[in-house]
């Protein structure tokens, strides 16, 4: 992998110094050109990963992480992508196996990829609407209505919170880890609301 | 079966039984419920394990998985229900024609089980009426047999079963000699 190739070429491209593969961010703009380039001349013809993030200390909130690999010569490289105005450009023209990586960034996140074939969520339902995995969403849920009213009518149920005291999975010896920032407000449960 | 459940002796009483309709019907209806796989996730493994031939689910007269909900009498509910696959189950639920049982098998399907999250529906019985819950995760085939047993036994139990209040509807069954 030339690296200084890619940089030479998309001069907006920043090296991150990876320490396990070549890493680089791309601007938006430039970001289907390097794609392609990286594909047909450098040879990274397998798209391993495509995700979104959402980074704490970044002007840009949202990000989407491409993870490329050739197969001829056993390389990765990691492409940052911000994603400004939460709208990145979809890659699944250049490698149509992105198609639903991008529906889960834009279920999970909203991020917007623009040019995607098929811009549905993917696990969610259609009208639900929160993006769960944004750092603002509350690890137990958000009350919402069923996605089926007729389903919703006949049994009188919503989508509820359900947070983690309530669960199997909670130790009773005291305070919640402090790696876990969203479950520092799990002090709450169905029996006991929030006060 | 055995003899005493009809008092019948053909020596004595010829070709006539004497017993009550709700238990011939019912005993009809215990050996021969016709399961709905409701496979969402790895409990469906062990529910597909109870019907080969090692736990051999046809002892009990279960064998006969219908996928179509017209042809089953129970829904047997293997596995986590999100709330986008709630709809999903209710629906099949109401194609089953009466009556019908459902078996909560699983500690997700029973309660959420470990997913306390913002997809997961905490307990199928939000949405449907649970005859019998089976606790495991997954529980082995054993429970879930253990588990049918006692479904037979409750259906067993059940009065008026040629005509019935069920949700508030009537529901009349006819014998035709």
């Amino acid at each position: 992998m030339d690296a200084a190739a890619l940089a030479s070429r998309f001069p907006a491209t920043q090296d991150l110094a990876g320490k396990d593969m070549p890493t680089f961010r791309v601007a938006g703009s430039d970001l289907l050109a390097a794609v392609a380039y990286l594909r047909d001349a450098q040879g990274f013809d397998l798209l391993a990963d495509l995700c979104g993030v959402e980074w704490k200390d970044r002007p840009t909130r949202f990000g989407v992480v491409l993870h490329l690999l050739s197969t001829t010569h056993k390389e990765y490289v990691r492409l940052h992508v911000d994603a400004v105005d939460d709208r990145v450009p979809s890659v699944s023209s250049l490698h149509p196996g992105a198609n639903w990586h991008e529906r889960e960034a834009y279920d999970m996140f909203g991020i917007v990829f623009e040019g995607h074939p098929d811009p549905r969520r993917i696990l969610m339902w259609e009208s639900y609407p929160y993006h769960p995995l944004r750092k603002d969403f509350p690890l137990a849920g958000i009350e919402v209505e069923l996605p089926a009213a007729d389903v919703a009518e006949v049994t009188g149920k919503k989508v509820v919170p359900a947070p983690m005291m309530g669960g199997p999975f909670v130790s009773h010896g005291g305070k919640l880890s402090e790696g876990e920032p969203t479950a520092l407000d799990q002090s709450w449960n169905e029996q006991h609301p929030k006060a | 079966m055995v003899k005493s459940d009809f008092g019948y002796n053909s020596k004595v009483e010829g070709e006539v039984i004497v017993t009550r309709a709700d238990a011939v019907v019912n005993w009809v209806r215990s050996h021969s419920v016709w399961p709905m796989p409701m496979g969402l996730a790895c409990c469906a493994i062990e529910l597909m394990a109870a019907g080969g031939s090692r736990f051999d689910i046809s002892r009990f007269g279960m064998e006969v998985m219908r996928f179509s909900p017209r042809q089953a009498d129970c829904m047997i509910v293997a596995g986590t229900v999100t709330y986008k696959m709630a709809e999903v189950v209710r629906r099949i639920y109401d194609q089953m024609a009466e009556p019908k049982w459902v078996v909560a098998m699983g500690a997700c399907a029973s309660t959420g089980g470990m997913y306390r999250s913002y997809a997961t529906l905490q307990g199928v019985d939000n949405i449907v009426p649970v005859d019998i819950y089976i606790s495991g995760c997954p529980p082995r085939p054993e429970a879930l047999l253990d588990g049918m047993m006692l479904l037979q036994e409750k259906i067993r139990q059940e009065g008026g079963s040629l005509k019935r209040t069920f949700r508030g509807r009537t529901i009349e069954t006819k014998i035709v000699s």
